[in-house]
């Protein structure tokens, strides 16, 4: 077997391992070895690719080579093992991004080398959309880190004629795809890099916070599709493969996240949602309705007669670290003979899952977290609901309010359960800028204050009573 | 030349497909496995990137092809380890543990 056979042979266990792994996210119970798998795969494709030859010689610069892998790992395994669960999402957007960037820098790099081979080579589409959507998703990403990481306002980023000077970058970006690839000049190819680094950022800033879940989705799916154009470019089916998978796979959580939001992707990306914070509902209740607030010892007292209680946890969660509480709380209602799960909505948080790892990370087994339906059907036998740093995502006006940004939105039905408690920092209305009727509710308990600090002295009381 | 873009195109295809049945089938909760698992997966672009810096004839060649191996570097090492920190703390109830981590162990 020539030695090429044999490498492409070994490219084609990786592409395997790459599928077996994300078979293995079937079920919780395989996933973490089917990762391993792929990273194993990966490995052996990396060595392999050492061995290669290119232009009819082996490998040059394997000392620079060995020194970029070392450099980068020495980076990405400190920060990759020690970031804090809850700067999850930020970091994943972070990976994702220089993904993004390594495939742009692939196809460019890949073009200039063959025109100085052969010169009268023509660029060719797949060169530029390696470009493009790799550097798109590069400095999208840079700043959708920014936002998470709260370096930036994390609510939408607008200025006057935002969507027509978009159009403008975006249309200049695609005319000067047509040019190249008309015209075949080469130096044009450093201007559409430009440009597309600029069309990244704009097309991110105004897309706000909650909305992050679709955009970091979306951006993944980019990224994907970069690695498969520059795999069309060096002509390796591995690129391919792997690029392609993680395209669909970008996709389809893409469109899962909008769906979940009852918004269109459109909407999503355009409408730089919740940047008006005094939407409609929001002077109405100038009438003097009141809520009825309590205190974390009524809370307790309420919860320990509980016999079946729905936890709903958002992003409100995640910002004051009261995971762990939040367990520690579920345990000692478990220790007295009351039910508790954990209603997930699927776009609670800034990534898709979000409220999965985080209580993940606070060893809340998977079995207690329910999905949306089964939470919702869960709710209407329930005793408590328990509304932890959620809003929007209880809020009935998605249902009932044809006038709502978010009707249409499928919520966790928090309002069917015979009581409801919220623990809120202020009354201040959730992302999306809207009053949520059922703080109003007579039913409805609200608690202000730190989560965690509320959730603390909610476990003393529930212990001592 | 067409007949290479052909099979190219074909494995595109397929992939498309395949995968899309397979990552229809991940449950909601592992949706950020998913997400940073897939982002592991693209950055198999290092490949991509180590051959374009063994081939660069030119110093422009050298320093796009060092960044890139840097930064495909930082993506798939930083994505398997961030996805096996995130799957290692997925458990299910303290009955069934046990034998799950003697299965890790193997």
């Amino acid at each position: 077997m020539s030695r090429e056979t044999l490498i492409d042979l070994i490219y084609l266990i990786s592409a395997t391992t790459f599928l077996v792994a994300l078979k293995g996210l079937g079920s919780p119970k395989h996933a973490r070895r089917g990762n391993m798998v792929a990273a194993s795969g990966m490995l052996l494709a990396v060595v392999a690719t050492f061995f290669k030859y290119v232009d009819g010689h082996s490998l040059h610069h394997v000392w620079l080579i060995l020194l970029g892998i070392f450099i980068g790992a020495v980076v990405a395994v400190p920060v990759a093992r020690f970031v804090k669960m809850t700067a999850m999402p930020q970091l994943v957007a972070i990976f994702n991004g220089v993904g993004g960037g390594a495939a742009a820098l692939v196809s460019i790099t890949e073009f200039v080398h063959i025109k100085s081979t052969h010169p009268a080579t023509y660029v060719t589409l797949e060169v530029l959309l390696g470009v493009l959507i790799g550097t798109v998703s590069f400095s999208g990403s840079a700043i959708a880190f920014a936002k998470l990481q709260e370096l930036m306002t994390g609510r939408p980023v607008t200025y006057p004629g935002q969507q027509i000077i978009n159009g403008v970058v975006g249309a200049a970006a695609l005319v000067l795809i047509v040019t190249i690839l008309v015209g075949g000049s080469t130096p044009l190819l450093w201007i559409l890099l430009a440009l597309a680094f600029v069309l990244g950022i704009a097309f991110v800033l105004p897309i706000g916070g909650a909305d992050v879940p679709v955009l970091i989705s979306l951006l993944n799916a980019f990224t994907g599709l970069a690695v498969a154009a520059s795999g069309f470019t060096l002509g390796s089916n591995l690129l391919i493969v792997a690029g392609t998978l993680v395209g669909a796979s970008g996709i389809l959580l893409t469109r899962l996240m909008s769906a979940a939001m009852g918004r269109s992707l459109s909407n999503v990306l355009f409408s730089a949602f919740g940047s008006n914070i005094t939407a409609s509902g929001a002077t109405e209740r100038e009438d003097g309705r009141s809520v009825r607030s309590g205190t974390p010892e009524d809370i307790g007292v309420l919860l320990s007669y509980a016999s079946r209680v729905v936890i709903i946890p958002g992003y409100g969660l995640a910002v004051a670290q009261g995971q762990h509480v939040l367990r520690e709380l579920a345990d000692v209602l478990e220790g007295k003979g009351i039910e508790v799960i954990y209603a997930i909505h699927p776009v609670a948080g800034r990534m898709p899952g979000h409220m999965n790892v985080l209580l993940a990370e606070a060893n809340v087994p998977y079995e207690q977290l329910k999905e949306l339906d089964e939470a919702n059907s869960e709710l209407q036998t329930a005793d408590v609901a328990l509304v932890v740093g959620a809003n929007d995502t209880v809020n009935p006006a998605a249902m009932d309010d044809k006038s709502s940004p978010i009707y249409g939105m499928p919520i966790i039905r928090a309002d069917l359960a015979e009581n409801v408690i919220f623990l809120k920092r202020s009354m201040r209305p959730g992302f999306a800028g809207i009053e949520n009727e059922l703080l109003y509710n007579p039913k409805t308990i609200l608690v202000f204050g730190d989560a965690k600090d509320t959730l603390t002295k909610v476990v003393a009381t529930v212990k001592a009573s | 030349m067409g007949n290479v873009l052909l099979q190219y195109a074909t494995v595109l295809v397929l992939t498309i497909f395949v995968g899309t049945e397979i990552i229809a089938k991940v449950p909601s909760i592992l949706h950020t496995p998913l997400m940073s698992g897939s982002n592991a997966i693209h950055g198999v672009i290092l490949v991509g990137s180590i051959l374009i810096l063994g081939a660069a004839n030119t110093d422009l060649e050298m320093v796009l092809g060092f960044l890139a191996v840097i930064l495909g570097t930082l993506n798939v090492v930083g994505g398997f380890v961030v996805t096996d920190r995130m799957l290692e703390m997925f458990k299910a109830k303290p009955q069934t543990q046990k034998p799950k981590s003697d299965e890790v162990a193997e």
